[in-house]
């Protein structure tokens, strides 16, 4: 009988698992978004080549994250998404296009996930999670709080809320019997929802630790990007709170960092983009 | 720089405590189903008539081998990222070197 008596799925609902309606609805609905992303994605590379190196780490983090299960102090084990990283760094559309490329791999290459979930996958890790996360993380952010605060929330929201829109995926396709929509939908929150709170926290905490290396290795691209704040704290530094803007992305300052020369070589490394 | 490190410990401690309390806690006594898995029998538990209509068109032979490509799939992001954070740390190395600065005079 295959593998396992049930597919493993490793991202939510399995192959075949949402009636092809279903399926096909949220492919439909996922698919301006990573159409979108696309966009995105080649917008910021054209802007900043340098920033081809941090979409690579996002894309990698949530490829690495997606395929550790891990056990949870319900007795089960889930995986975390690692969407919220890419969400900070390059906001939501970006996560939109990678997260779906990692659902895909997996559906492909390890029966996890599926061709026709894809759709409802990628809506829930790559759509919902990423702008969930990213709305923590400005919300908290105009609400002042440390930067580590903002980041920890975006990261566990994105993971959550994952998980609770694939609960209500799949409780409306699978009404209960009984109690309909909202039973189901109460069961199917009870297996993931509940799981997935001591793993997000893990997740949040994680991000914060990336943000922490990201910060000392990496400060002149997470100024281009915007994310000064992300910085360890330089009494000279300006508003490292600018808000990712539009398209052109949310380029600050250049103010000296910590030392002077980071910013007087940025020209000299023109030529060095790979 | 030691209170960054130590601050870095703390998290990554946490971060395993989080995991290891409940393999501690339960120890064997807990299954440890996947949630995912949980998920699909939930569906047939929920909507008894449901037919699973699609299959994934390549299903790793054995739960070691589906394990190989877990492994595969974290191993190989845990490369490209290792990658990129190597490559940043060196490009900032670079930057703050002081004979990279232009027209600096020995």
């Amino acid at each position: 009988m295959g593998v396992e008596t049930q597919k493993e799925i490793s991202v939510h609902i399995a192959e075949g698992y949402l009636p092809p309606l279903h399926a096909a609805a949220w492919t439909i609905a996922a698919a301006p978004f990573v159409v979108h992303g696309v966009r995105q994605i080649s917008r910021e590379v054209r802007r900043d080549p340098r920033s081809k190196l941090l979409l690579a780490a996002s894309g990698a983090f949530t490829f690495v994250l997606s395929a550790i299960k891990l056990p949870s102090v319900t007795g089960s084990c889930s995986h975390p998404t690692g969407t919220g990283l890419g969400a900070v760094l390059f906001r939501p559309p970006a996560m939109a296009l990678l997260g779906s490329i990692v659902l895909l791999f997996q559906a492909l290459l390890l029966a996890h996930g599926g061709i026709t979930t894809l759709g409802a996958n990628t809506f829930s890790m790559a759509i919902v999670g990423p702008w969930v996360g990213y709305g923590a993380f400005v919300l908290s952010r105009r609400l002042r709080a440390p930067f580590a605060v903002q980041v920890f929330l975006a990261m566990t929201l994105s993971d959550w809320a994952t998980y609770v829109t694939t609960s209500f995926q799949l409780a409306l396709a699978h009404p209960d019997v009984n109690g309909g929509f909202a039973a189901s939908l109460v069961r199917f929150l009870g297996i993931f929802a509940v799981t997935q709170v001591p793993l997000a926290i893990a997740e949040g905490l994680l991000g914060v630790l990336m943000f922490r290396v990201l910060g000392k290795i990496a400060p002149d691209e997470l100024r281009s990007l915007g994310l000064g704040a992300a910085l360890p704290a330089e009494p000279t530094a300006p508003t490292g709170l600018a808000v990712p803007g539009g398209p052109a992305g949310g380029t600050v300052d250049l103010a000296g960092g910590p030392d002077g020369s980071a910013a007087v070589t940025r020209t000299a490394e023109a030529g060095e983009v790979e | 720089m030691k209170r960054r490190v130590s601050t870095n410990l703390v998290l990554v401690l946490a971060i395993i405590a989080l995991v290891a309390v409940p393999l501690v806690v339960y120890g064997s006594s807990a299954s440890f189903k996947g949630s995912d898995d949980q998920g699909s029998s939930t569906v047939h538990a929920v909507d008894p008539h449901y037919k699973v209509w699609f299959h994934p068109l390549f299903e790793p032979s054995s739960s070691e081998v589906e394990s190989g490509l877990f492994a595969l799939q974290a191993g190989g992001g845990g490369v490209i990222l290792g990658f990129v954070l190597g490559r940043l740390s060196a490009r900032r190395r670079k930057d703050t070197t002081p004979t990279s600065t232009p027209g600096a005079t020995p």
